[in-house]
């Protein structure tokens, strides 16, 4: 049935026609029966990157295949999301080996995005961790391909945006844990290069990131909080969480249940950060053991807390820039400062080595920031674009919902060869999305 | 661990189903058709909760089978559920006999079948329960599903018999209507959200019933009154209606 359907920026918003599958066999025919179609998971992306006219939820092919608790190797239905993964895992002592800021993504998604967390840095992005999946391409053959299979397919579809065809499983490698616990480290940094400082300082720390202010000026423009953390061993648990260390204090989450007006958002995460910065953090550092839930997922406390920004919706702009182009951050941020378009908070990381296909990370400072969507900002992001592809860096796709096409051409050095595997595996039946018909990809 | 048997597993209700029993620790026994295709689903709920599940081929318009399945099982369940339905399409089956039939065989005679041997079973042991998934189509016939109504509507007059003759067994049965339910077979309708019930609030609300020991169950709850007032309409009035 046709609906209007937008992922999570709420923006753009179109009519699409999704369907479900449940067994392979509802997909193939849905190739057949389709010129053009698009894998949905659970619309976490920003933008448009899983939008078409024709789109197939992978949301009920949601099974778990396999579970060695003894190796943690992990098999699965691609649309199954991760937050249930760690229901099943984490009590066995298992978790996930990359996970973005939101459990509230499939597998599917998270490999097409070939998403990265906190652990860039030491353990690579998602595609690192898969030992083989199966995708059924536009030639209606289920194709099972892996690093040293088909590998052509296999770094096509790692960050490939879904354009490869439709992931149907997955088996991936769960990282071992001796407890549900995370023992972090807060730091305050008072400007950027303090911050940059830290990150070096604490970069044998698994997980890292940082929030960046982005309304300071002067000798504090870009002040900031580092946060790193380990997985907490049982020795480090207090008593309270050494009684059950695999299992976390139950917490309801709250929803947002209605659009709110835009500036409601930002007055919230101004509070917020005042709070963290100012009265919890009066000391320089704080360190403690906290669950893995207010850790890695902070946002998913507050269910749809993207209809803060109102009805227009919001883009995320993400970029990263070569580790050597520090002054490239510098300038971005001083223009968004400027601007005075973004969102207050900014997220900071770090990518350690990454060389492959059409994933986005690569090593260098990433920065993340949403942007309400109102008059005057796309040209005001199409003159930063300038300046990321000045300094060598690029757009994160799955957060894209504007890039112009040249911008993609010129900043992901393989997107030829991308082009040409994608066409070489799908003949004239194609996976189509509104973003890969902006971007001139296929 | 009690078992639950799960006939008809293959659909979005019965999946639901099967994951709210396992939840709630029962072991599972699945029946469908296609027996190969329940396998993610077996690992899926084996995973997920450390219970037992076992697959088994079960055709519900093979009549002649329904002993030896029944026979064959290796536990006799519990809790048996009833899932399996075809909806098939009114203005065909209007015109086209085998298709008619086959909503009605998979509807009616085939529940009746496979029912009928549970029953037997659970009378004799003097324990059980039985879940049969009719619908509120049952209920009065409309022009636009009316073969499938009338299957649904002997269903749920045999439900209600079976419950008064088991009754005086100690064995229970529930029938349910659901209404309007976002499943694949009807995501290319406009459904109203508000009366649109999502399968794992039908299977939550199905054990719920079950350990309360209802009788009959609409889900939505306000199935209940819109059924009532759509059986109160004079047929005089009906029957001029487009339904
Ligand atoms: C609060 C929040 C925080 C986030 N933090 C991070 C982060 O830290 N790091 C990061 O990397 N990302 C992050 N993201 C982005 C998110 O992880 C990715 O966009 C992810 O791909 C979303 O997955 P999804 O299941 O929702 O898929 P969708 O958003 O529906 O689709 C995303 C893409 O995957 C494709 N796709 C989905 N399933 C399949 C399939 N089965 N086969 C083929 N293609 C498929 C789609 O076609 C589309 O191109 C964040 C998002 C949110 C909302």
């Amino acid at each position: 049935m046709e609906k209007r359907l937008a992922n999570w920026g709420n923006y753009p918003v179109i009519s699409c026609d999704e369907t479900t599958f449940t067994q392979v066999d509802q997909v193939e025919d849905m190739i057949s029966s389709h010129s053009s179609i698009i894998a949905r998971g659970n619309g976490r992306c920003y933008g448009d990157a899983s939008l078409a006219t024709n789109s197939v939820s992978t949301l009920k092919f949601d099974k778990v295949l396999q579970f060695d608790t003894s190796t943690g190797v992990f098999e699965c239905q691609s649309g199954i999301t991760l937050d249930q993964i760690l229901e099943i895992a984490v009590p066995k002592g298992w978790f996930l080996p990359v996970t973005p800021g939101t459990k509230f993504i499939t597998v599917g998604g998270a490999v097409a995005s070939d998403v990265h967390g906190k652990n860039h840095h030491a353990e690579g992005s998602f595609s690192n961790h898969i030992i083989d999946m199966d995708v059924i391409t536009g030639k209606k053959e289920t194709l099972t391909c892996s690093k040293e299979v088909l590998p052509d397919l296999f770094w096509a579809t790692c960050g490939g945006m879904g354009l490869t065809g439709i992931i149907t499983r997955v088996k991936f490698g769960l990282k071992k844990i001796e407890t549900a616990y995370i023992k972090q480290k807060q730091i305050k940094a008072r400007n950027l290069d303090e911050l940059i400082r830290l990150f070096e300082e604490y970069n044998q720390y698994t997980y890292s990131m940082a929030w960046i202010d982005c309304l300071q000026k002067g000798d504090s423009f870009g002040r900031g909080i580092l946060i790193v953390g380990e997985h907490a061993t049982r020795e480090e648990l207090n008593a309270q969480q050494a009684a059950s260390p695999l299992s976390l204090p139950d917490k309801r989450p709250l929803s947002v249940p209605f659009n709110f007006p835009s500036f409601a958002l930002n007055t919230f995460t101004v509070k917020a950060f005042n709070w963290l910065y100012y009265a919890k953090n009066t000391k320089r550092e704080i360190n403690n053991v906290i669950p893995y839930e207010p850790f890695f997922y902070p946002l998913d406390a507050i269910l749809h807390w993207n209809r803060g920004y109102g009805k227009a919706g919001f883009v995320q702009y993400q970029f990263v820039l070569p580790l050597d182009k520090k002054e490239g951050l510098v300038e971005i941020l001083k223009r968004i400062s400027d601007a005075g378009l973004g969102s207050f908070l900014a997220v900071l990381k770090v990518f350690g080595h990454q060389d492959d296909l059409i994933s986005f990370p690569r090593q260098g400072y990433t920065l993340a920031l949403d942007f309400p969507v109102r008059k005057g900002l796309f040209a005001f992001l199409d003159e930063l674009d300038e300046v990321v592809l000045q300094y060598g860096g690029r757009l994160y796709l799955s957060k894209d919902a504007r890039m112009k096409k040249d911008v993609f051409w010129q900043s992901y050095p393989n997107a030829q060869r991308f082009a040409e595997i994608v066409k070489a595996y799908n003949g004239d039946k194609i996976f189509h999305s509104v973003q890969s018909e902006r971007l001139g990809i296929n | 661990m009690p078992t639950a048997l799960i006939l008809g597993a293959g659909s979005d209700i019965a999946v639901a189903i099967a994951r709210h029993f396992a939840g709630e620790k029962y072991d599972i026994q699945l029946a469908a058709r296609k027996v190969d295709s329940l396998y993610p689903l077996q690992q899926d709920l084996q995973i997920r909760n450390q219970v037992k599940v076992e697959s088994f081929a079960f055709d519900a318009t093979d009549f002649d089978s329904h002993a030896a399945f029944y026979a064959g099982l290796p536990v006799k369940p519990d809790i048996t559920i009833c899932v399996f339905g075809y909806l098939g399409e009114q203005e065909k089956a209007q015109a086209n006999w085998s298709e008619a039939a086959r909503i009605i065989h998979t509807n009616y005679t085939g529940a009746v079948s496979i029912l009928n041997i549970v029953a037997e079973d659970y009378a004799a042991k003097g324990a059980g329960t039985i879940v049969g998934i009719s619908s509120v189509a049952g209920e009065r016939g409309r022009q636009s599903n009316y073969i499938y109504g009338s299957a649904k509507a002997g269903f749920t007059a045999y439900l209600s018999g079976l419950r008064n003759r088991l009754f005086h067994k100690g064995v229970h049965v529930l029938s349910v209507q659901p209404g309007f339910v976002y499943t694949r077979m009807t995501e290319h309708l406009k459904l109203p959200a508000l009366l649109t019930a999502q399968p794992q609030q039908v299977a939550k609300d199905v054990y719920k019933a079950t350990v309360k020991k209802k009788n009959t169950l609409y889900t939505k709850w306000c199935w209940k009154y819109i059924m009532l007032i759509i059986k109160s309409i004079p047929e005089g009035i009906f029957k001029k209606l487009k339904l």
